[in-house]
């Protein structure tokens, strides 16, 4: 695992992972995801919004290097199907995107940064059902940080993160954010 | 965003941008093999007609339930209202039956506005008399920022630019029954929000008498405005609101402020034609007009479903409100 040789203490809280280790966490998962797939024939990433979908990016881009394979990608937005939705302001959608090829038949593979109730996995899977009939389903995230409250295990995991429930995980990500780094702080601190 | 939408003017730009790029990623549900969204499950939708109409109220019962919202219709006629139970106890009925949302359309212009004194759930108008009509409006701005921003997406990959952006410098012209046109007080308000710029054309007669108060320019000349419109917007002739001769006739009418191929000829080559609707074929636009490669009839209709969602989906997609929960 990316140990935290030099945790860095800074505004936003503490820096587990720092942007080498991410590269190195996404470089091991695109290789994870070549092996479990036998060759990544049929695969389709899906990023789930809003980090997701720069990662799913970065993992089809590191798959294309190592085995010249072009892996469709795209974006699946699960506002809609979340369980939550009658406990907050409705919020602005993020994109749904597929690859032309669709993804029927195809082996999904659903990419986001944190996994941690699986509430957002469930309402992935169920938005996915709505667009087609995938062979297979898999889940590959940055972080897990635990506290699963649904019956939900990732396939591919970029960094296990023992967390309390009052800390709050951040992914920043170069596309969004300007920088790679994963955060931690205690609740009350950047929102 | 306010509880109910009554005028385009309850919309602040964010709101309106909000509705929009909502609408704009609904609008792949399309092509999708299931158009359906379980959103709203559970959520009570009216659909409160007083008056005619087939689009609109075909277009929200088709938005409610694609957002999987349970759709009650009620119409004027073969109900209470025909023997004579007025809007309030109508309301009050609705009240008692749990209406999360009830979207209006009544010919006395302010219904909504009343009717939202009375219910708990949103309102939404679908149309108040002469007054607004602010879904329309939102369809109209949709279809525009679509055609002339270039978020039509042709292809699955195609790019966001028109998502988050306004209508600025957008050159809008609206055509004819303004006097009469809820559509045309709703656009106004609504494109002006965004940024376009709105002009009227008409004859004195439609123009309403606080027009200058208006956040727009006015024009009683179309032929000088063509040039140098993007979005020509035709207006119906209300016929069934006129109390007293507005025009000398309705050849006299057409002539001058009829939209035909020879005046369709003055506009630009990017320019598109728009019509609320139902149209009056040869007397405010001309038939080879309406059918053209320009209009956008038929798409402003196929947006009204999306925007209507959108619209549905951040009235009732959120935390429900105090006084509904209780």
């Amino acid at each position: 695992m990316g140990a935290t040789s030099h945790p860095v203490a800074g505004r936003d809280g503490l820096a587990v992972l720092d942007a080498e280790e991410i590269r190195r966490a996404l470089t091991r998962i695109a290789h994870e995801i070549l092996e479990r797939t036998h060759g990544g024939d049929e695969v389709v990433l899906l990023g789930i919004p809003t980090r997701g979908v720069p990662l799913a990016r970065r993992l089809a881009a590191r798959i294309g290097e190592f085995e010249g394979l072009e892996v469709p990608c795209g974006s699946l937005d699960v506002t809609m199907h979340r369980d939550d939705l009658r406990f907050r302001p409705a919020r602005a959608l993020g994109r749904t995107e597929l690859p032309a090829s669709g993804v029927d038949g195809k082996t999904v593979v659903l990419v986001d940064d944190v996994l941690y109730s699986g509430r957002t996995v469930r309402a992935a899977l169920d938005a996915l059902t709505d667009l087609g009939r995938p062979r297979a389903v898999q889940l590959a995230v940055l972080v897990d940080r635990g506290h699963r409250e649904l019956p939900i295990r990732p396939d591919y995991v970029g960094k296990n993160l023992p967390t309390s429930q009052r800390e709050v995980v951040h992914v920043l990500l170069a596309e969004v954010d300007a920088r790679d780094a994963v955060m931690i702080s205690d609740a009350g601190g950047p929102s | 965003m306010k509880r109910h939408l009554i005028s385009a003017a309850d919309l602040s730009r964010g709101d309106a941008l909000l509705i929009l790029d909502t609408a704009e990623e609904l609008a792949s549900l399309a092509d999708r093999p299931i158009k359906k969204l379980p959103t709203l499950r559970g959520r009570t939708v009216v659909n409160l007609f007083f008056e005619d109409s087939t689009r609109t109220r075909i277009s929200f019962e088709a938005a409610a339930k694609r957002l999987s919202a349970d759709v009650i219709n009620f119409s004027a006629k073969g109900s209470s209202v025909a023997k004579g139970e007025s809007l309030k106890d109508t309301a009050l009925t609705l009240e008692a039956m749990g209406a999360d949302a009830v979207v209006i359309r009544h010919s006395a212009s302010g219904a909504a506005h009343r009717l939202a004194g009375w219910v708990r759930g949103s309102v939404v108008n679908a149309g108040d008399g002469t007054h607004e009509h602010p879904t329309q409006a939102l369809l109209d701005a949709f279809t525009i920022r679509r055609k002339l921003r270039g978020t039509s997406r042709t292809s699955r990959t195609s790019g966001t630019s028109g998502r988050g952006a306004g209508l600025e410098g957008i050159r809008v012209t609206i055509v004819g029954d303004v006097l009469h046109s809820r559509v045309a007080r709703s656009n106004v308000l609504l494109l002006s929000t965004l940024g376009a710029e709105v002009t009227l054309a008409a004859p004195p007669t439609l123009l309403p008498l606080a027009v200058d108060t208006w956040p727009c320019a006015v024009s009683y000349d179309l032929d000088t405005e063509l040039p140098k419109s993007d979005v020509v917007m035709m207006l119906r002739v209300q016929q069934e609101r006129m109390t007293a001769a507005y025009f000398p006739s309705v050849r006299e009418y057409s002539r001058r402020y009829g939209l035909d191929a020879a005046r369709m000829a003055r506009l630009p080559d990017h320019a598109i034609v728009m019509h609320p609707g139902p149209m009056n074929r040869g007397v405010e636009i001309a038939a080879e007009v309406a059918d053209s490669a320009r209009s956008t009839i038929v798409e402003q209709v196929a947006n009204g479903v999306t925007t209507r969602m959108a619209v549905l989906y951040l009235l009732l997609g959120g935390t429900e409100f105090p006084a509904v929960a209780s």
